[in-house]
């Protein structure tokens, strides 16, 4: 079993947004969270890496039976755990390889594995940037500034293929994307599948899971998981809508 | 110190009284300083340009004459080489058997060019230094010449209980298109006052990068006072970082008096504990089509105080003037402070003159990103500290220069998280 939340509550400002979820994502598998805008889709994304303004007020958290909660955001990297951010962070002044290379050999030192020089490490980003399409002047440039969406969106995909994460959360990585960056998307998680790999993907598009095929959807309303099934219940939700979900739940 | 040791202006005149009949150069000169200082005194204040920096611990102290130093070997091992060309005063003093002059270079005390800088906006503490001043760094440059990159480096040894003071005068002149690189690195150890003057003259098309590493002791005041006349298509370029000193003054004056002239005054200023900087550049726009630039940075913890002030005169015939000014402050600590004063004096019609401050923290999406990706929180920060510097430091145009000064700056940090 790899990530278990129990009966998580948590909120910001004072304000519950999470009201009470519980999800079992076991290792080698891929699970969807869908739902409406304002359901804290990615408010779960948060806190699961940590971010200190949100609070958590009830319920636990464990990746490999240890306490996520209690873990810094950075200690939950190191554990594995990595976040695809919606809106990914402009740092004007960082250069992206330097990030890169800074933030993998943070990883490896935790790993006990040794630090990648600049030259081991740009051979090994420019194959993952080849691989996922990009232009290697992203990996010059400063990270995040002056990217298109889409730029951004592969930026995230690059960082999880190059820290090799154990659990892979990605916070809507598909939307605004054609059909082909949503594929390198697809491809970029579809490439660490393996049964010490899993990922919880927040979506609200079927689109996605043709090419990422779940083992479970769950469906996030107002803060509680209302549905729980299998890949058929990102089909139904495409065709019924979240409202007539909604209204059958209650 | 004794309570009968005379202090601030009164300590001054009777060290001067004291060294007058060895001090080299013009004594008319020396007479006239001393009497505009007896007069005016120390900067108060109830002056405007030092509403925000307090000269009254300086005022309370006495400073006496260096002593023979210790170590000398030793501490010049310390000292970061940036140059070939390297010229090492310990305690005020040229000492030529641990330096290594350029041709162009003749030491103060050989040949003590006092200019008259009276009229200039700070007139005291370039009196105190004109007064008292026993060494420094003349460098005259033909025209024409590449002169390379030419390290003055400082260090002061003041014993403890015992504050000392030295006034060094570097004079650099540039002939027509001559191009120098000069790089001051001041450091020491001990309460003692660093009074700097540095009077440049650049001819026309002349070219000075002017470079400055400031580590002095934490317990040291450091007043350096720039003075440049810029000629015609001549161009200034400057860049200070200030680490060091307990209070700290850079000043620099620059007129651009002939057509497309250049200054570029930009700093960087690192501070903590009860550190106090101020960064004062007056720019005179006297010709047209001259360009002035500056892009102050202040990162500022515990409760240090940053100081920013920066005015653009541009004169009635200075048209086309372009004249940018932007400083940005990093308050690392809710007890830290920062006083930014731009101004600007315009009487030319067609111009283009602008500035802007900005004052935050770090911030918080940007370290939960790092974080988020396994960087820890100390590296984070030192991350982000080194970007808001970037674009700064990524100005100085000299390489060895500016690695010593973002290795200073990462072992600032260091230092600062522990």
């Amino acid at each position: 079993m790899s990530l278990v939340i129990d009966n998580l509550h948590a909120g910001i400002n004072g304000v519950e947004i999470l009201r009470g979820i519980s999800i079992a994502v076991p290792s080698g598998e891929i699970h969807a969270l869908m739902g409406p805008n304002g359901s804290g889709k990615s408010t779960l994304g948060y806190v699961l890496a940590g971010r200190e303004d949100y609070e958590v007020t009830e319920g636990s958290v464990t990746f490999d039976g240890r306490d996520l909660l209690a873990m810094e955001p950075e200690a939950r990297a190191a554990a594995g755990v990595f976040l695809a951010f919606q809106a990914p962070v402009e740092l004007p002044g960082v250069g992206n390889a330097n990030f890169l290379r800074t933030a993998l050999n943070a990883i490896r030192r935790t790993r006990g594995e040794p630090e990648l020089d600049a030259v081991q490490f740009l051979k090994m980003a420019r194959a993952e940037a080849k691989r996922l399409h990009m232009p290697d002047d992203m990996l010059k440039r400063n990270v995040n500034v002056g990217f298109s969406g889409g730029e951004k969106k592969r930026n995230e995909v690059l960082q999880m293929a190059l820290l090799r994460p154990r659990l892979a959360i990605l916070d809507e990585t598909d939307s605004g994307l054609d059909i082909d960056a949503l594929k390198i998307v697809a491809d970029g998680v579809n490439a660490l599948r393996s049964p010490d790999f899993s990922a919880l993907v927040i979506t609200h598009h079927q689109r996605l899971l043709d090419h990422l095929v779940p083992h479970r959807v769950h469906v996030l309303a107002a803060g509680r998981i209302v549905r729980s099934g299998g890949p058929e219940l990102a089909r139904e939700l495409e065709a019924r809508g979240y409202a007539g979900l909604a209204a059958e739940a209650a | 110190m004794s309570a009968l040791e005379p202090t601030g202006v009164a300590g001054f005149l009777a060290h001067y009284e004291g060294l007058r009949a060895r001090l080299p150069g013009d004594p008319t000169a020396r007479a006239a300083a001393a009497e505009l200082f007896r007069t005016l005194g120390l900067p108060g204040r109830r002056d405007e340009a030092w509403k925000y920096t307090n000269l009254r611990p300086l005022a309370e102290a006495a400073f006496h004459e260096p002593l023979s130093p210790v170590a000398d070997h030793q501490v010049a091992e310390g000292i970061p080489r940036l140059a070939g060309s390297r010229l090492l005063f310990i305690d005020g003093r040229y000492r030529p058997d641990l330096s290594a002059p350029p041709a162009f270079f003749t030491a103060f005390a050989d040949r003590p060019l006092l200019a008259d800088l009276s009229d200039r906006a700070e007139q005291r503490m370039i009196a105190l230094n004109t007064m008292l001043a026993e060494d420094g760094a003349v460098l005259d440059i033909p025209a024409g010449h590449e002169a390379g990159a030419v390290q003055i480096a400082t260090i002061a040894a003041a014993a403890p209980g015992r504050a000392t003071g030295v006034h060094p005068r570097h004079v650099v002149r540039l002939g027509a298109g001559a191009r120098l690189v000069l790089i001051l690195s001041n450091a020491g150890e001990g309460t003692y006052l660093h009074n700097e003057v540095a009077d440049i003259v650049l001819a026309e098309g002349a070219h000075l990068t002017l470079l400055r590493v400031q580590d002095e002791s934490r317990a040291a005041f450091h007043i350096a006072t720039g003075v440049a006349d810029i000629a015609a298509g001549a161009t200034l370029d400057s860049f200070v970082l200030t680490l060091g000193g307990r209070m700290v003054r850079t000043e620099i004056h620059a007129c651009l008096a002939g057509a497309r002239a250049e200054a570029h005054l930009s700093a960087a200023q690192l501070l903590s504990g009860v550190q106090h900087a101020d960064a004062t550049t007056v720019v005179r726009h006297n010709a047209p089509e001259c360009a002035s630039r500056q892009t102050v940075k202040h990162v500022l913890t515990g409760r240090s105080r940053g100081v920013f002030q920066g005015r653009i005169e541009v004169a009635r015939g200075a048209q086309k003037t372009d004249g940018y000014q932007m400083s940005q402050a990093l308050l690392l600590s809710p007890d830290a402070e920062i006083d930014t004063k731009p101004e600007l004096e315009i009487f030319a019609d067609d111009v283009k003159c602008s500035h802007g401050a900005t004052v935050g923290e770090l911030d918080a999406e940007q370290m939960f990103y790092l974080r988020s990706r396994g960087v820890p929180e100390a590296d984070a920060r030192a991350i982000l500290i080194r970007a808001f510097l970037a674009e700064a430091l990524d100005a100085v145009p000299h390489e060895p220069t500016r690695a010593a000064m973002e290795a200073m700056i990462d072992a600032w940090w260091r230092k600062e998280a522990a």
